[in-house]
């Protein structure tokens, strides 16, 4: 006997109670708190805040551990709660040059003022499982020394003084704002940076490595990766100059790549552009690859039919917020279109069965 | 929920969004871009649409969602729970009650009355998307009229299938001028669309589009003069109610695979059995 379904409102308070109760797991291991994540799990945090584009550790820790450690959930978390917060202004343009790098590498020169400076890596770490971490201790003291300080100064400006590089044109049109208007086609190259920055990481990772395999091939050099912080200065209209209010975190990544002229152009290097929240090296270098390949039309190269070329379908598919809601939409009720199909196919099949049966007797 | 704003949004967001609406309804059928925003529920989860009912709701609403046609899906309920926490306004199952109903699917099958607003939940706005997958191509279609490629498409079907191998999400043309995607409501659907009493607004979220039908706009299904559109739906009574008018869900009631046959729509079924009505499986 057929009785129709009620009580969803009841089911879906007893799934939120399950799953808090999961989220948090064996009562009896010790509770997670904000603080460790922010300062243990500092790279998913980092990723959170850039893909949430929000800059707020302590959130992003809080995101994570409501999300169970699902990042792209944590993601979601911060974006929904970024929307609801006003906006009181832009800041100035934050000046690279002018971050205290606690990382700073060039792979193009062996050395250059500012220094290589290794700053916490995994780099040449050997990917050996640490089980002394699976016990408590502490880890030996790095050594200091102290901070260099002054501007460094950009790799690109060095070949940009013999002309070797492509001008960085000066614009001081205000960019777009992807939060606050629709993307619409063409994507100017702010908007697309903007979009870039927040891309899901393993979408621009994935779109990069075609580059590299041949699909939109621009041998990028990486010609600068610097990790540090900047000041971050606004314009209070009262006051009519601008104040230091805070610093951020940023991976900022230079890439160099080749470029044997066109109609216009004499050979030269070009750049491609990559700036993220939060130490996040590989989203850094991957958003510069990507910029660099959407940049054929403007520099005269050749449509290769290559993904990463493809403004539309990147900047359309880049954002994993849209991308998980809609793949996982599908597993929400579609009875009804789902019968319709199924009273069309009945349909299309009794007809197909009936003239076969007839081509039989013919 | 005293932190937020009446129904979540802020004033400017719901300004940006209501002009959306007012252009939509001032060109029917036509996309408007707008300025989505990231809501607390996932994209495809009905973001268009909740940005549209928070932006028209007032106090004084009285607030109705269903989805497939039914109140009580999960989502309906967790839509209607949201609004009810951040806008506190009065909610009903009943159709005819409601002054805005916010509908993922399906139209209610009582025919609604000037002063209701229905809200659809849109997740590709494009009619021409499967067709063209590029926005920049499509929206140029749109301005040039140029929908040949929409009647190929069709016709192909025809002459593969001996019909419009389209069931859902069924194309319509709206005055005479855009063609526009009704959501994926089925094909049975559609005829309710034109010359409805109702406002009817289009939200979607994701692709950032927003479109309308003001009350008693022309909508035609696209058919050809020889294959005519045909609203369909299976061929049976509603096992509860007994009615053979509307849209019917198909269940699976036993190991056998027995079929049993309802209304999609939930308040029309009940509001016909408490009148009496009686089909072949009611108790």
């Amino acid at each position: 006997m057929y009785v129709a379904v009620k009580g969803g409102e009841r089911a879906i308070e007893n799934a939120h109670a399950w799953l808090a109760e999961e989220r948090r797991g064996n009562t009896d291991i010790a509770e997670l708190s904000i603080a460790q994540i922010r300062e243990q799990l500092s790279l998913a945090v980092n990723r959170v805040m850039a893909e949430g584009s929000l800059y707020d550790p302590d959130l992003a820790a809080l995101a994570i551990k409501q999300a169970r450690g699902d990042l792209i959930e944590a993601i979601f978390l911060i974006r929904a709660y970024r929307t609801t917060l006003p906006r009181f202004g832009a800041s100035e343009p934050v000046d690279t040059g002018a971050m205290a790098c606690n990382r700073r590498i060039s792979a193009t020169f062996k050395d250059l003022p500012g220094g290589q400076v290794l700053g916490p890596t995994f780099d040449y770490t050997h990917r050996l499982l640490d089980f002394k971490l699976a016990a408590d201790g502490d880890p030996p003291k790095a050594p200091t020394r102290d901070a260099q300080l002054g501007d460094v100064p950009h790799v690109t400006e060095f070949l940009n003084r013999e002309g070797l590089i492509e001008e960085a044109t000066h614009d001081d049109t205000p960019p777009p704002d992807l939060t606050r208007e629709p993307l619409e086609m063409p994507a100017d190259r702010a908007l697309r940076l903007q979009a870039l920055t927040r891309a899901d990481e393993g979408f621009t990772l994935g779109l990069a490595y075609s580059t590299q395999r041949g699909y939109g091939r621009n041998h990028a050099f990486v010609g600068e990766l610097r990790i540090g912080s900047v000041p971050v200065e606004m314009e209070i209209p009262e006051l009519g100059f601008a104040i230091e209010i805070g610093e951020v975190t940023l991976t900022e990544c230079e890439t160099v790549n080749q470029f044997t002229g066109s109609k216009t152009e004499p050979p030269q290097f070009t750049r491609g552009y990559g700036l993220v929240f939060g130490q996040t090296e590989r989203k850094a270098i991957s958003m510069a690859l990507v910029d660099r390949a959407l940049r054929w039309e403007e520099l005269g190269e050749d449509n290769v039919g290559a993904p990463a070329q493809d403004a539309e379908f990147v900047l359309y598919h880049a954002d994993n917020i849209q991308a998980t809601g809609f793949l996982e939409h599908i597993k929400l009720p579609h009875y009804v279109d789902f019968q319709s199909e199924l009273e069309l196919v009945r349909k299309l099949r009794r007809e197909a069965e009936a003239q076969q049966l007839q081509e039989a007797a013919e | 929920m005293n932190d937020y704003n009446f129904a979540y949004l802020d004033e400017q967001t719901k300004r940006m969004i209501r002009r959306a609406i007012l252009k939509g309804l001032a060109i029917p059928g036509y996309q408007v871009p707008f300025a989505s925003r990231e809501m607390p529920m996932p994209y495809g989860w009905g973001t268009g649409g909740v940005q549209v009912s928070a932006a028209v709701l007032t106090p004084e609403d009285t607030f109705k969602v269903i989805d497939q046609g039914a109140d009580d899906t999960t989502n309906a309920v967790s839509i209607r729970t949201f609004f009810q926490r951040t806008a506190g306004v009065a909610t009903t199952t009943a159709t005819r009650d409601a002054t805005v109903i916010q509908t993922r699917h399906r139209i209610p099958e009582e025919p609604l009355t000037e002063g209701q607003i229905l809200v659809y939940q849109v997740p590709i706005p494009e009619p021409l998307r499967f067709l063209e997958p590029r926005e920049s191509e499509t929206r140029k279609m749109h301005s040039l009229e140029e929908y040949g490629l929409m009647h190929v498409k069709l016709y192909e079907d025809i002459s593969r299938h001996g019909h419009i191998a389209t069931s859902y999400a069924y194309p319509v043309k709206v005055e005479g001028r855009y063609v526009m995607d009704p959501s994926p409501i089925p094909k049975f659907d559609n005829p309710k669309l034109g010359e409805m009493a109702a406002i009817q607004l289009f939200g979607a979220g994701r692709e950032q589009r927003i479109y309308a039908l003001p009350p008693y706009s022309q909508a035609v299904s696209l058919d050809f003069e020889d294959h005519p559109f045909e609203a369909s739906k299976a061929d049976h009574p509603c096992g509860m109610c007994g009615a053979v008018d509307s849209y019917l869900d198909e269940l699976i009631v036993d190991d056998a695979g027995r079929r049993m046959f309802v209304c999609s729509d939930t308040d029309y079924c009940e509001a016909r059995q408490a009148a009496g009505h009686k089909g072949k499986d009611a108790a």
